[in-house]
């Protein structure tokens, strides 16, 4: 069975090519365009890996991890940040906060799908 | 032994001289005599015995005689001159011995008088070298005070209990600035000598400062500390703070004050968290673009077999995004553009200074005469005024070596934002290629190099330069455009108070002590506010109004006139025609001025820990008492009234007006009628009443108050 995959991002020109790349990659994927819509997502499609940006209009992605992480049957789902920050202390935040891995735009498509199958082929 | 006993005693020495030898022999021969030659010698004796007395008796008196004005002249003269040289030791320095008597006594009167001489001529001298020094020491202080109201930063000194010694124009201003509301309302209250500084900044703060100095010097460190403040208005304060440290020689180097340098970075802050902001949108706002672009550009690249629909879709991501970044970059650009120019640190200077300082070094160094034309006396220039002259001095050497003038000109004028300062010359047209090398070399002039060029301290200035010809004229110049500078704090605002050098100092408030009012304190020691009203009418309780309140602080028994409260009141109900041309304040004046509600407290904060001084103060005081109750704010402190005291002084005296009493104290006002000029005439009063009480007998504050009470005006009520 395929990998479920969450891509989490207010802006549509990223999420066009995150979809397309991860549907490439044989997974299923579903997109939410903010905090909110993410956390509801996360209940429906109940996804094994998430795609989770920083910076979105109601709910940040810091937000939305630390409510993920507070939820002990959620404890398998793989984070992945993506972000514009690229401060060390907001990717050690990010971090903290639970995140299994932190990504910095621009980044290469080619090493984010290599990381996304390794963490799901752990 | 009295000198009496002495001369008695010395007849009586003389006596038994006079007859004792004759006797003696007499009785020796007698014994070794036989019985006739006994009754011959008694005989013959006996016979010649009246003569022989007679002759003693005459010696005798001869003797005492002598012996008596001896005494006279050695002993009693020298008593004499005893006591006049315990007189002139003394009482009175300048009196001398008279030469009388004997010549040694004589001598010895004009040795003692050439002893007193020296002695004069020395204490004179110790005494010319004491003033001296005092003088030396005030004057080293004027200068001390006279360059700390130059500096452009603001300086504070303060005692250990917070008090402030000394501060200086800028620091001032810069309080001032801070205050809130109606400046003069409250922005006097904030700094003064003798106030504490714990009203300006935070007292844990300051401490927290000194306890990282003393471990510093404990450590061997250099003693300073930093800190930065907020104050009540929001405005961000960085302070330094060094000690003043005990002359040495008195053991440890202890803390006996300190100096705080103050910086107000607000609006430095504000321009970095502007830079901050720009660098922001440039990196974390090109991440985001860039990463949209490149996964776009990857799938375009990896799958080149997409549906059309699908590729063109990528397409139009990466011509939105740059198109997106282009836009923010030339927004950040177009909002920054001034942020970013200029870095180098300008000083606001007036543009006659510069045209100044390049005129003396031109003539001086190049021999070159200059002359001015139209020079705008009030235009400030953002300048690095060191290299911009050097430019000048340049051009000028440059000009002498190729076209000799006989003379230079200067010309400063202003066109909106831009100053231009034209260096004037008359001679043949120079080329444009000339002027673009001189623009471009390492300037060098009289001897000194640069290692800039023209081109570069234009640059620094985010200026231009351009030569230009006046045909007519025949003549040309060189235009040095500039940015205009609004001096950010009122430079000439000093000038209306009086020329005197500002009293920003007193040292001797580094022993102040007491901070509460003790009434036993002598009357010249504590710190007065000395105030005056102007009101609608003389009725207070039946709805008369202040309109005005001036007022002037007394430290350490100085006049601080620039330390004021000047404030007029807005009194919400119509002035009385009649009283106008009585204190010169009219409708216009008054409306929309603060209304006491907002005076009141400001003129409290004001009068804090001082003790009130008003003429005819009953009559003041009523005003105020009236507003007690509406503000909430109370006078409690002690009030002397300078009325009263004049009264205590010269009870005979019929009048105590203010006009009278000045007169009579012989002191010149220049105007009055007005709360502040009265509150100044009347702290002189005060000033010169002080040693007039103490000749009284009235020292104490405590001592002036119970003093007024008993004189007859005491009893008139308001």
């Amino acid at each position: 069975m395929a990998h479920k995959i969450l891509i989490v991002d207010d802006e549509p020109n990223i999420v066009i090519s995150l979809e397309f790349l991860m549907k490439k990659e044989g997974f299923e994927v579903a997109v939410a365009n903010d905090g909110e819509e993410a956390l509801a997502k996360v209940a429906s499609f109940n996804p094994d890996l998430m795609l989770l940006d920083v910076m979105m209009p109601k709910k940040s992605g810091f937000e939305v991890c630390e409510a993920l992480r507070a939820d002990p049957e959620r404890a398998g789902l793989q984070i992945v940040m993506l972000t514009a920050k690229g401060r060390d202390t907001e990717v050690a935040k990010g971090l903290a906060l639970g995140a299994d891995a932190y990504v910095t735009k621009p980044f290469s498509t080619k090493d984010l799908v290599a990381k996304v199958k390794e963490m799901l082929a752990r | 032994m009295k000198a009496k006993h002495r001369f008695i005693l010395a007849v009586v020495v003389l006596g038994l001289l006079m007859t004792g030898p004759f006797v003696v022999t007499s009785l020796l021969v007698w014994l070794d005599m036989k019985d006739a030659e006994r009754v011959m010698l008694t005989e013959l004796l006996l016979s010649r015995l009246p003569v022989g007395t007679m002759m003693t008796l005459f010696g005798f008196v001869v003797g005492v005689l002598v012996l008596h004005r001896l005494f006279k002249q050695y002993v009693e003269g020298l008593l004499r001159m005893a006591e006049t040289l315990r007189l002139m030791l003394g009482a009175n320095r300048n009196f001398r011995v008279t030469i009388e008597g004997p010549p040694e006594v004589q001598q010895l009167a004009r040795a003692a008088n050439d002893l007193a001489q020296q002695r004069d001529a020395l204490m004179d001298d110790v005494e010319a070298q004491i003033a001296t020094a005092k003088a030396s020491v005030e004057e080293e202080k004027n200068r001390l005070a006279a360059l700390m109201s130059e500096l452009a930063q603001a300086v504070v000194v303060c005692n250990l209990d917070g008090r402030i010694l000394l501060y200086n124009n800028r620091a001032r201003l810069q309080f001032k600035a801070l205050a809130q509301g109606p400046t003069s309302v409250s922005g006097g209250a904030l700094i003064g000598l003798g106030r504490s500084i714990f009203s300006i900044l935070e007292k844990n703060q300051v401490q927290h400062a000194q306890e990282v100095i003393r471990q510093r010097v404990a450590t061997g460190k250099t003693a300073m500390a930093n800190f930065i403040t907020t104050t009540r208005g929001g405005q961000l304060l960085r302070i330094q703070m060094v000690p003043v440290l005990a002359a040495p020689g008195e053991g440890e180097a202890a803390m006996s004050g300190y100096v705080l340098t103050v910086e107000n970075i607000t609006r430095s802050i504000e321009q970095e968290a502007h830079r901050d902001q720009v660098l922001h949108l440039m990196t974390e706002g090109s991440r985001s673009a860039l990463g949209n672009i490149r996964a776009a550009v990857t799938n375009l690249i990896d799958y080149p077999d997409m549906e059309p629909e699908l590729r063109e879709r990528f397409l139009r991501v990466i011509e939105e995004e740059v198109a997106k970044r282009g836009q923010s970059v030339d927004q950040t650009m177009a909002e920054f553009s001034h942020s970013m120019k200029t870095r180098w640190p300008l000083e606001d200077i007036l543009g006659i200074d510069v045209i100044a300082a390049a005129q003396r070094r031109i003539e001086d160094k190049l021999k070159l005469p200059i002359k001015t034309e139209e020079l705008d006396d009030a235009l400030w220039v953002k300048a690095d005024s060191f290299s911009l002259v050097f430019a000048l001095v340049f051009l000028a050497s440059k000009l002498q070596d190729h076209y000799e003038p006989r003379e230079l000109r200067f010309r400063l004028t202003s066109a909106g934002k831009l100053a231009y300062l034209d260096l004037i010359w008359a001679g043949p047209a120079m080329s444009s290629e000339t002027f673009y090398t001189w623009e471009m070399e390492s300037m060098h002039a009289a001897g000194e190099t640069s290692p800039l060029s023209l081109r570069d301290v234009i640059d620094r200035h985010g200026g231009e330069i351009w030569y230009q010809r006046e045909k007519a004229a025949h003549r040309a110049f060189f235009r040095f455009v500039l940015p205009v500078a609004t001096p950010e704090i009122g430079h000439d605002e000093e000038s209306a108070r009086g020329s005197n050098r500002p009293e920003y100092y007193d040292f001797d408030l580094f022993k102040f002590e007491d901070k509460s009012i003790d009434l036993d304190r002598k009357l010249s020691e504590l710190t007065y506010t000395v105030f005056d009203t102007e009101t609608t009418g003389l009725e207070p309780s039946n709805g008369d109004e202040i309109i005005q309140i001036g007022a002037a602080r007394i430290v350490n028994n100085r006049l601080l006139r620039q330390e004021i409260f000047n404030q007029l009141v807005d009194p919400e109900c119509p002035l009385k025609p009649e009283s106008i041309p009585i204190h010169g304040i009219t409708e216009d004046m008054v409306r929309g001025q603060p209304n006491i509600d907002v005076v009141l407290p400001a003129f409290h904060e004001f009068c804090e820990d001082t003790v009130l001084i008003a003429h005819n103060a009953a009559f003041d005081m009523r005003f105020l008492q009236l507003k007690e109750e509406r503000t909430g704010v109370k006078f409690s402190q002690p009030v002397l009234d300078t009325l009263l005291l004049s009264a205590v002084v010269q009870p005979n005296q019929e009048s105590h007006k203010l006009d009278v009493i000045l007169e009579r104290l012989g002191i010149h006002i220049e105007s009055r009628h007005n709360a502040l000029e009265d509150s100044l005439a009347t702290a002189e009063v005060f000033l010169k009443l002080v040693p007039l009480l103490e000749e009284k007998g009235i020292v104490t504050v405590r001592q002036a108050l119970e003093a007024s009470e008993k004189t007859f005006f005491a009893r008139v009520k308001y």
